[in-house]
């Protein structure tokens, strides 16, 4: 799937620009997309390495371990094949929370570090495990009660009320996370029930299905 | 109860880092030593993903430069027209999945075109403060663990934003229209 949405992407651009006439647009945007990838990547590394810090302290104070005791059943419910009392879930509950509460920066490390640990209970290295596509799915829609950035945007513009979208886009989010989980339910009910030990990777992925949007 | 919200907002992080400490210090936890052990974990992790991110950039970065995107949008324009809502809008819903800055500097022109307090600037703000940029997540996310297979991880990041897009547009026609 991500292989043939990347190579489309790619081959379809460069028809676009041969027909058009201005084929050195593909070599000036590759070169451009790829200084802002580094560029999204140099931003990252002070925030990734404060928060494992901060996160590698709450966790050999058993503070995760706490978190997720008390939140377990939320977090059972959607990760049912993760163990109770695992590091994982803690950090699954830390990077839902700093989602909750718009700290986008901040819940990307944890949302890493809850994948990382997922990878270890995941017999198949290479394939994501359901919990980790679970994890995936509710950060896609993540949830935001703030959203600070556009509030900010919307000041600068001089609206007259720059936080009347906050109502709406809670709605609207809540409406995308509540997908995001319905639609990951059901495609993990459609998964192959294969032996831990054993995945079959030869297998044809679950048939498409045309979902009206 | 948004004053309220925004108290947490701006509190959640100073007391996040005042406390994190001190319970780790009360729990007898090396905290000097404990956080620059996972602080280097950090500073790998954030250069692991490099590739990946320049790889997904690129493609995109070509897609939108040579005019296909632009292309493929034009399509839906008199469906959208149809349904009542600004095609402007359109754009950003095919952005916002894939890419992140790319599409608040999408909202930013919308709101800076039309005005933060017109249906279009209400309708981007919504649309760009609802869901999250699902290929750059899925693209660090599977990335700093090495999985290659998503499997239907893509589907249901991409399906669910479309749900968060058209909610976004019908409940800023409900609630401003």
């Amino acid at each position: 799937m991500i292989n043939v949405i990347w190579l489309a992407m790619i081959v379809i651009g460069f028809c676009f620009a041969a027909v058009k006439g201005n084929i050195e647009v593909v070599t000036q945007s590759a070169f451009d997309g790829a200084a802002t990838g580094v560029t999204v990547c140099f931003g990252l590394i002070s925030v990734l390495v404060f928060w494992m810090g901060m996160m590698k302290m709450a966790e050999d104070a058993g503070l995760l371990s706490k978190i997720a005791k008390l939140l377990g059943p939320i977090v059972a419910f959607l990760f049912p094949d993760v163990p109770k009392n695992h590091p994982a879930m803690g950090y699954i509950l830390s990077n839902m929370s700093a989602n909750l509460l718009g700290l986008g920066n901040a819940a990307t490390p944890m949302g890493i570090k809850a994948m990382q640990q997922l990878q270890e209970l995941n017999p198949d290295k290479q394939v994501a495990s359901p919990a980790m596509c679970t994890l995936l799915a509710i950060n896609t829609a993540s949830i935001t009660l703030i959203p600070t950035t556009l509030i900010a945007i919307r000041l600068n513009y001089h609206s007259a009320n720059p936080a009347e979208i906050v109502g709406t886009t809670l709605v609207a989010t809540a409406f995308a996370t509540a997908a995001a989980i319905i639609l990951d339910r059901y495609y993990r009910s459609r998964l192959p029930r294969t032996p831990k030990r054993f995945v079959d990777r030869t297998q044809p992925p679950p048939p498409e299905t045309s979902v009206k949007g | 109860m948004l004053a309220f919200i925004n108290l947490i907002s701006t509190w959640a992080i100073p007391i996040i880092i005042a406390f994190v400490p001190l319970y780790a210090y009360y729990r007898k936890v090396l905290v000097y030593e404990s956080f620059v052990d996972g602080a280097k974990e950090g500073f790998g992790t954030a250069i692991s993903i490099i590739p990946q991110l320049v790889a997904m950039m690129v493609a995109i970065s070509v897609f939108r430069a040579s005019g296909a995107l632009d292309f493929f949008l034009s399509f839906f324009t008199p469906f959208f027209q149809w349904m009542g809502v600004p095609s402007e809008i359109l754009p950003l819903g095919i952005l916002r999945p894939l890419t992140g800055t790319g599409s608040l500097a999408f909202t930013t022109d919308l709101i800076g075109t039309y005005g933060p307090d017109s249906m279009i600037g209400r309708i981007a703000s919504t649309v760009q403060g609802s869901t999250d940029t699902t290929l750059y997540v899925l693209t660090v996310y599977f990335g700093a663990v090495g999985i290659r297979n998503g499997r239907y991880a893509l589907k249901v990041g991409l399906l669910s934003d479309l749900v968060g897009f058209v909610a976004a547009i019908f409940i800023c026609l409900l609630v401003f229209g």
